[in-house]
Formats: structure tokens, C-alpha cells, sequence
């Protein structure tokens, strides 16, 4: 099922390792921090991840130096 | 900080445009008499969560900006207690912060009809069965707003909140954690407010000019309100016009003609070289025969966010004015989100030069590209709100930007060297 | 047996040092955000934490054993408690110290995503108290503290941390320092 990765602006820093787990998800800005390839209405801060790439975004969210990133079903979208 | 022509709360300028003004029929510094007197009394006991009917019915949207349906916001925060065996009640925050420098319709209305606000912001707890409320309010009208919660016996459970005074400080979420711990910077926005919000309850924030139409519309309903305005964009709403002489708050119609609105400010036209409408996170226009609404985009209509109209006059130039307007925008953001605090900055350095003479044909790809780098990615809309001035700012100075980079200026006498 | 296990004890007490000197060194790159040539940012990271583990492991072998063993006899409130033993107390006491710290360190760690990041920030930073802690108990307590191949090893794992905490405090230490330059003003 696909799920939705949140990143948390207010916590990341830009380490980097959410990009290299999730290449097809996330690459690095200018400045390090995580860019959504893909948006969704104009929304980067969480990008869909897809069923193959549940798995390796799960070890991103566990790994996250600075437990900026959160997954959750799709449903949950950002506050309006 | 430079800020555009820096108009200050025109507290004496109110006046209506077209047709009766609604929000300050009690007129100047309306007591709670005067405001009795012109409003007629509010039975406040009818009010229930029936009452986000009538809101639906009026077709009310947020006078904050994003414009967003007041009653799916009322809804939803009714709504967000959840199922909990004891549910916590919600809070509801009326929010007049107003940190949008050429914004002071909010101070305006604070000053002059504090008790209109009250009375929303009655309504809308009612309305949620809130137990907490909240007025939050910029220093300027905050004697104002102290008196007139001091003057009432209906309103002991509203906490009136001073907010900071920084371009960010009415953002929903710095208004929550503002209330809650001193520090006005958004939260992350995982959860929504509606859900949880201040203390963890369900939150509803609403705009101090929403809340006093919602006032109105609980007084005479919301066919009353749709007398005004459009079918796309209903009721009235106030603008903050600046630019040109003092600055100016009008109350209009939904859907407004542009050039109307700006006639009855008493602006001459022709010395008009573009607005900025919606402030600093709003668009550049120079089609001045549009109408001011937040649907209808693309349709000749222009959105107008918080009501800002700031003119730009036909001798200045656009370039240099949207520069320093990014300059303060990137030293406004809350550093907390990295794209906004890198970006912006980059983003300004790059307008500034091509404002003041850098004539690297390549500036404007790299600003294109540092202007969709930002957007969509931050806690709260400020690098959305920034990377649109900018983008409107590209397209409408396009003629503006060519000649710098020709080594001229299409407006400014002074060459760009 | 008791020979054996007096050899065991002491050896997994070196072993576990150089282990934690490993641990040390992988964090601060970590930190730096920075990959290990071709070993990708979250390798480095999940090598850092299993480095860490495994010292963990080799330490608790050492205080069992030295528990175990006849001559050291070491009691279970030496292993918790420092300055009271019968053998070198300030010595010993220092090795306490930096158990009690390794054991704060990892479980913090391993519970991070309940504690929240402050929490586990503040206690991680104690890992670089507790290795040159570590470092004077193995020097002064050791029965191999002041042999030559020891004193070496200790040495060349002083200059290896030093290194890299000097590099942690210099100006271009972050991976994105360079671009981040400029971007506050």
C-alpha cells in the first residue's frame, strides 16, 4: 500500500540519509535538505512512497539523525 | 527593515466604499452602546452547532488570507473531538495578529468594533462548544480590545493574548504555540489543528474580520449576507490601501472591480504603475480591470489574500520595490526550516542583483529555479507565499527585467549601472 | 580456568576500548554527515550503532569475567557503584564511572524514538566523557596498563579520537557547511 513520508521541516537538518534510501522518493537541495521529486498539489513535504519503496522508508524514519521524518497511511494528509 | 511607504494603522480613515459599510455601522471607537444601538442584541442562547448550517449557507470564507470555507474550518473542529470517551472540549482562537506590514484592516476593525469580534468569537464557541477563547492581538489594538472585554459580563472565558509583532506571528500554528509557550514560530503540521491544536484540543483559528461577519450573519443570516457581493465571492471585506497618500482601510463588496475600489480610495489611476495585492505574500497586477475575489482565478479575477492593496507608483521601480520586499521576507522566516532559511536568502540575493545593475543574463534562470526549489517544502506557507510574489513579480516586471539587464531601467530616471 | 579467565577478562576490556575508540571516531563522521568512501550515510549510521553494540557486548564480558575470577573478585556494587573497591578504588571507580555512562549511552540510544531527541542528545554527548574515562581506568587499573604494546595502543587511540573531535570542532567539519555559507545573514 502506498504510504505517505512526512518530513518535518522544523527538525530536519539535511544529512542525507533519507535520500540515499529512497533515491526514486527524495534528492538533495542546494543546500543538503531532502527534495521531493514528485509533489502532490504543489506539496513537498510529503511525498507519496510507493509499495516497493515502504520498506527502505521505514529504515529512513528509523535511522533519521534527527527523527524528522514520520509514515503514515495515505489518508493522512497535512493540516489545512 | 524597509517596508513599502510603511502606513501605520489609519484608525481615522474608515470609511465604506460602494453602498452602507456593515463592519463599522456602530461607527468610530464603537462602545459596547453604540455597538447595541447599530447591531441591535445578540441572543447568544440560539446559537448551536446548527448554526455551521447558516455559515455553509453564507458561503463565508476566511478574510486571512488563505480564504479558506469558514464553516468546513468550524466543522471540522467540531468534528475533531473524535470519538474519545471524554472528549476534550476545543479552543477557539480569534487570531489578530496581522503581521503583513501593508496590512492594518485588522487593527483597524479591533479599534473601532471590538465588540463585533467578541461576538463571533462567541458564536463560533458556541457554535464548536469550545470551553477556552482566545483574542489574539497586535499591541496596537490591544487597549482597545482589554476595554472592551473589561466593558462585557458575557465574555469571562475569553483570554485576551498580546501577539509578537513579526511577519510570521499570525501564521495559525505560531499563533497556537504562541498562546501556549511565548514563542510565536510554527509548528510542524503533521496533525491538523482541527484535531489537535492548543493543550492538544481541537483548535479553530479564525481571522478577527471573519469572526465579525460571522457576528453579522448570526444577527440577520446569511441571505442578508449574500446581499452583498457576488455569487463566487459574497459579503463584504476590508482592505488595507497604501501607497498613495495615507493609508486607507475600505470595506467593499465580494468580487469587487479593481479600479472601483481604487477610485473610491481617492487613487488618481494614472500614476498608478502596478499593485501588490495580498501583500507581501500576494501578486503584482497592473490589469486594473480585474475583480478582486479569491475564486475565479484565471477569470479576470485577482485574489485578494488579507485585503492588502499597496500601489506602486508609475515612476518606481517594480524590480527594486519586490527586492526589498524579499529582503524582508527572508530575514522574516523563522529559520527553522531549512529550504526557507537557505533559499530565501539565495533568492534575495539574486533579485537584488538583478534590481541594481547585475546585468548576468543567467540571474533570472537561477532566481526561476531557487523560486520552484522553495515552494511546497517548510512548516508553514512562507516560502509558498514568497515564491508568488516573486513569480508575479517575473511576469509582470518582464519589460522591467529585460531593461536591467540591458544595463536600463524602464522606470527610474536613474540608471541602473 | 581461573588463569583463562583472568586472560579474558583483561584481553575483552582491550578489545572492548578499541571498540569504543572505533564507536567514537564513526559517530563524529556520522555527525559530520559525511559518507565513508563508497559506505553510504545510513551504513555509516547503522555501522556506528552495531560498533557500539558489540564493544558494549565485549565490556560486560569483561566486568563478568573479572566477577568470575577468584583474584579480582570483583562484587556486583564495584560494577555499579564507583570508588569503593578494595584493588586501585580510584582506578577502578573510573571504569565504573564509564560503564554506568556506556550503559546510559545505549539505552538511550536504543530507545531514542520514545525519548524524543532532546532527551537522547543531551545523554549522548556523554560519550565523550566517557571515553577518556574508559581510557585512564584501562591505563591506571590494567595489569597491561604500562606495558609497552598497551601504552602504544592507548596512544595511537588517543591520537585517532583526538583527531577526530578536533576535526568536529573545526569550521568546515559539516558535509554542507560550504553551501550553507552565506545563507544567514
Amino acid at each position: 500500500m502506498t504510504e505517505i513520508l512526512h518530513i518535518d521541516w522544523t527538525r530536519c537538518d539535511g544529512r542525507g540519509l533519507c535520500t540515499e534510501l529512497l533515491p526514486t522518493v527524495l534528492v538533495r537541495d542546494d543546500w543538503g535538505y531532502p527534495l521531493a521529486l514528485h509533489a502532490t498539489n504543489g506539496d513537498r513535504s510529503n511525498p507519496a512512497v510507493s509499495p516497493g519503496n515502504v520498506e527502505a522508508a521505514r529504515e529512513a524514519v528509523h535511522l533519521c539523525p534527527k527523527l524528522a521524518l514520520s509514515l503514515a497511511p495515505q489518508q493522512a494528509k497535512s493540516r489545512q | 527593515m524597509t517596508t513599502l511607504g510603511a502606513a501605520g494603522p489609519a484608525v481615522d480613515t474608515v470609511r465604506g466604499s460602494a453602498g452602507t459599510p456593515q463592519l463599522f455601522a456602530a461607527g468610530s471607537n464603537a462602545g459596547l452602546t453604540e455597538h447595541e444601538q447599530a447591531f441591535g442584541p445578540l441572543s447568544l442562547e440560539s446559537i448551536d452547532a446548527g448554526f455551521i448550517a447558516v455559515l455553509e449557507e453564507s458561503g463565508l470564507t476566511g478574510r486571512g488570507g488563505a480564504a479558506f470555507s469558514s464553516w468546513q474550518k468550524v466543522a471540522a473542529t467540531a468534528q475533531g473531538r473524535g470519538a474519545a470517551l471524554m472528549p476534550a472540549k476545543p479552543v477557539v482562537i480569534a487570531n489578530g495578529a496581522e503581521g503583513e506590514p501593508l496590512s492594518f484592516k485588522d487593527k483597524t476593525l479591533l479599534a473601532h468594533a471590538p465588540h463585533l469580534v467578541i461576538d463571533g468569537l462567541l458564536i463560533a464557541g458556541r457554535a464548536v462548544s469550545a470551553s477556552l477563547l482566545y483574542i489574539y492581538t497586535t499591541p496596537a489594538a490591544l487597549p482597545a480590545v482589554e476595554a472592551a472585554v473589561a466593558g462585557r459580563r458575557d465574555v469571562r472565558r475569553i483570554k485576551v493574548v498580546r501577539a509578537a509583532e513579526t511577519f510570521i506571528s499570525g501564521e495559525a500554528s505560531a499563533v497556537v504555540n504562541s498562546i501556549a509557550t511565548g514563542v510565536a514560530l510554527p509548528l510542524d503540521n503533521r496533525r491538523r489543528l482541527s484535531e489537535s491544536g492548543l493543550k492538544g484540543r481541537p483548535t479553530l483559528v479564525l481571522n478577527v474580520e471573519t469572526l465579525a461577519h460571522v457576528a453579522l450573519i448570526a444577527r440577520y443570516g446569511s441571505g442578508w449576507f449574500r446581499g452583498a457581493g457576488s455569487e463566487r465571492d459574497p459579503g463584504t471585506r476590508l482592505v488595507s490601501v497604501s501607497g498613495q497618500g495615507a493609508g486607507q482601510v475600505l470595506e467593499v463588496e465580494g468580487d469587487a472591480q479593481f479600479c472601483d475600489v481604487l477610485s473610491s480610495a481617492g487613487v488618481d489611476l494614472s500614476t498608478v504603475g502596478a499593485v501588490l495585492v495580498g501583500g507581501y505574500h500576494g501578486r503584482w497586477i497592473r490589469d486594473l480591470e480585474c475583480r478582486l475575489s479569491p475564486s475565479g482565478q484565471g477569470e479576470n479575477a485577482v485574489n485578494p489574500g488579507a485585503g492588502v492593496l499597496h500601489i506602486l507608483p508609475t515612476q518606481e521601480c517594480g524590480l527594486e520595490a519586490t527586492a526589498r520586499i524579499l529582503d524582508y521576507l527572508a530575514h522574516a522566516s523563522a529559520k527553522q526550516c531549512g529550504p526557507c532559511m537557505f533559499g530565501l536568502p539565495a533568492m534575495a540575493r539574486v533579485l537584488t542583483a538583478i534590481a541594481y545593475g547585475d546585468r548576468n543574463p543567467r540571474l533570472v534562470l537561477e532566481l526561476e529555479r531557487l523560486t520552484k526549489l522553495v515552494g511546497g517544502r517548510g512548516a508553514c506557507h512562507h516560502p509558498d507565499g514568497t515564491a508568488r510574489l516573486v513569480s508575479s513579480a517575473l511576469e509582470i516586471f518582464s519589460d522591467d527585467v529585460n531593461a536591467h539587464l540591458l544595463g536600463t531601467c524602464t522606470r527610474t530616471t536613474r540608471r541602473a549601472t | 580456568m581461573d588463569n583463562a579467565l583472568w586472560a579474558f577478562g583483561r584481553m575483552s576490556g582491550v578489545v572492548s576500548l578499541v571498540l569504543f575508540s572505533v564507536t567514537v571516531i564513526l559517530g563524529i563522521l556520522n555527525r559530520s554527515g559525511r559518507p565513508l568512501f563508497a559506505i553510504p550515510r545510513f551504513s555509516v549510521t547503522l555501522l556506528h550503532r552495531n560498533v557500539s553494540l558489540l564493544a558494549t557486548v565485549f565490556l560486560v564480558f569483561h566486568i563478568v569475567a573479572l566477577m568470575l575470577d577468584s583474584y579480582a573478585k570483583l562484587n556486583v556494587i564495584d560494577v555499579f557503584v564507583p570508588f569503593l573497591g578494595g584493588f586501585k578504588p580510584f582506578w577502578q571507580g573510573l571504569g565504573t564511572v564509564a560503564f554506568d555512562l556506556v550503559l546510559a549511552v545505549v539505552a538511550t540510544g536504543l530507545l531514542r524514538h520514545r525519548l524524543g531527541q532532546r532527551s537522547f542528545r543531551a545523554i549522548h554527548w556523554l560519550s565523550y566523557a566517557m571515553w577518556p574515562i574508559a581510557l585512564g581506568h584501562a591505563v591506571g587499573n590494567g595489569t597491561d596498563g604500562t606495558s609497552k604494546w598497551f601504552l602504544v595502543l592507548a596512544a595511537g587511540s588517543l591520537a585517532a579520537v583526538g583527531a577526530a573531535a578536533a576535526w568536529r570542532l573545526s569550521a568546515n567539519f559539516l558535509e554542507t557547511a560550504k553551501a550553507r555559507q552565506g545563507g544567514l545573514s
